[in-house]
């Protein structure tokens, strides 16, 4: 089987200040049908069609982070298809983005495509065509469109003071992919990582869906620092207790070891001056800006409610942690202890 | 100052590859194309706590040399006698034996350090990847040397085991050589030259 060429995952992503600023000079149609949008840093485009339906829009493709291009197009298409669990949807339909290189066996593309394919019909979506491109690199991804009941649309900027923090997923996946593309981590480490990977977002949000969280993203290139600066929306501060924070001890041990990412440094970067480390933990501190590829969901959760949607969360298997909670607005955005 | 081009290479490679530089070498200079590449490199040699220096040549040419601290701990593992690095583990080490003495001193006090050199060495924690004898140390691996055991219980263990063919010959004990190969002075000097680390009594 030929093998792809690792160069990216949502490590490509571009820097969340380089694109916040691009975005704020460019023409804005206002209408009252767009119920989510450019004005937040939301996952989605929420469009309302009536008063009991709403559609999601959302696109994600990004270069190989693993060689098996199988297993590209299973990663590629659940961190696409979790735009839409972030928004509290269901996905209903997809359509694929393909970049391949015109001098490349087509067999490559083919499990690329059944990787994809396998993940939209678990997800319950109808897989419709799509468009493919030559280009040097190979590159893959998803537009995806979903639905939502309007009243339940789930925002990533709407917590409220003394909220917990809820992630779904491990974090470190970025350090231990590249760490194993450059032979520094354990294939089992890396199995554990691209399991996590490609297991779809549904699961989680079709628990936490039934329970009162008060907003909701998924951790993915900006890291746990950057998507929960987004969530806080410079109206709050948070809170992180690192002994409860769920990372994979191979991806700690990993950044000990200084398998040092690009999009670590950029998400570092960008936030570092609104973290308080009151920890000396080099380890944790890259693990938190560790970017995610199909990262783990992110909710903000009444306190009263944490305990009955944790339950529920690990009764049915996913590996959610309760992590930190949400307080009035501090110096610093996020303190880490 | 050893020099690492780490250009067209994506992170991590310049860090990692720049980290075993530093294991072998005291100032390692890296090459990178972006601005990111040496912030990463910032990064670990504050944690190792080595000095960071960093110039920009262009905006796609970086050079960044990092030294070692004087505190830095690993440093004082390295000795006078680091040859030649090449790519070796930082625990590597040969032993060139070049006499049936040990030190400068009574003969007899001499030859029993010597022999207790040699079953100290069986005792290590990292056993030496060769031994290489010549001179007078070539009777040690011959038939009737009190050392024979310990150096087939070496040789038992994976260390490689050469004597000098001209002293063998020179002393007449070629035929009575009880342990390892016999090797010649082009071999003596390649092993010697690309050693991490020379050990010797």
């Amino acid at each position: 089987m030929e093998q792809l060429v690792v160069c990216g995952g949502c490590n490509a992503k571009i820097g969340a200040g380089n694109l916040g600023k691009l975005l704020e000079g460019l023409p804005k149609l206002n209408s009252d049908k767009l119920l989510v949008g450019f004005d937040s840093s939301d996952d989605s485009a929420v469009i309302k069609l009536s008063d009991t339906l709403a559609i999601i829009q959302t696109v994600d493709f990004f270069p190989t982070m693993v060689t098996d291009p199988y297993l590209f197009g299973k990663i590629a298409a659940a961190n696409a298809l979790s735009d839409v669990y972030a928004m509290g949807g269901m996905v209903l339909s997809a359509l694929n983005i393909v970049a391949f290189p015109e001098q490349n066996d087509l067999s490559i593309l083919r499990e690329i495509l059944q990787g994809g394919a396998e993940k939209v019909q678990e997800a319950g979506g109808i897989l419709s065509g799509g468009h493919s491109i030559h280009d040097r690199t190979v590159k893959y991804g998803l537009a995806v469109t979903g639905t939502v009941h309007p009243a339940q649309i789930l925002r990533n900027d709407t917590c409220h003071e003394g909220d917990h923090l809820i992630l779904t997923k491990p974090l470190g996946v970025s350090i231990i992919t590249i760490g194993y593309s450059a032979g520094e981590i354990s294939r089992e480490s890396f199995i554990k990582a691209t399991d996590s990977m490609q297991t779809l977002n549904k699961y989680a949000m079709d628990i936490i869906r039934n329970y009162p969280v008060t907003s909701c993203t998924d951790v993915t290139g900006f890291g746990l620092a950057g998507h929960l600066h987004e969530m806080l929306h410079g109206v709050y501060s948070a809170h992180i207790d690192t002994k409860k924070l769920p990372y994979f001890a191979e991806a700690y041990e990993g950044a000990k070891k200084f398998i040092l990412t690009a999009g670590g440094q950029r998400n570092r970067n960008y936030l570092e001056n609104k973290i308080d480390f009151q920890i000396d933990d080099f380890g944790l501190e890259e693990i938190i800006f560790d970017p995610q590829t199909s990262g783990g969901l992110l909710v903000t959760v009444p306190e009263v409610k944490v305990e009955t949607l944790m339950k529920d969360l690990h009764n049915n298997h996913i590996p959610a942690a309760d992590f930190g909670t949400i307080v009035p607005k501090e110096n610093k955005e996020i303190t880490i202890y | 100052m050893f020099k690492v081009d780490a250009l067209g290479k994506a992170c991590p490679l310049p860090v990692i590859e720049t980290r075993k530089a530093l294991k072998e070498h005291d100032t390692v200079t890296t090459l990178v194309d972006n601005k990111i590449a040496t912030q990463n490199l910032e990064k670990m040699a504050k944690q190792l706590g080595y000095v960071y220096q960093m110039q920009e040549d262009s905006p796609t040419h970086y050079t960044v040399v990092i030294t070692k601290g004087a505190v830095e701990p690993e440093q004082t593992v390295e000795t006078e006698q680091t040859v030649n690095a090449g790519h070796k583990a930082d625990d590597e080490y040969i032993v060139v034996i070049n006499s049936d003495k040990m030190g400068i001193g009574e003969e007899k006090l001499g030859k029993n350090l010597m022999k207790t050199f040699i079953y100290t060495l069986t005792e290590q924690d990292v056993l030496p990847q060769r031994i290489i004898f010549y001179n007078g140390g070539v009777p040690i691996v011959t038939e009737g040397s009190e050392s024979l055991a310990d150096l087939k219980n070496l040789a038992a263990k994976g260390v490689e085991i050469y004597a000098c063919g001209a002293c063998l010959n020179f002393y007449g004990l070629t035929a009575k050589v009880a342990v390892g190969e016999i090797t010649n002075m082009y071999r003596i000097v390649e092993m010697m030259r690309s050693a991490y680390r020379i050990v010797k009594p």
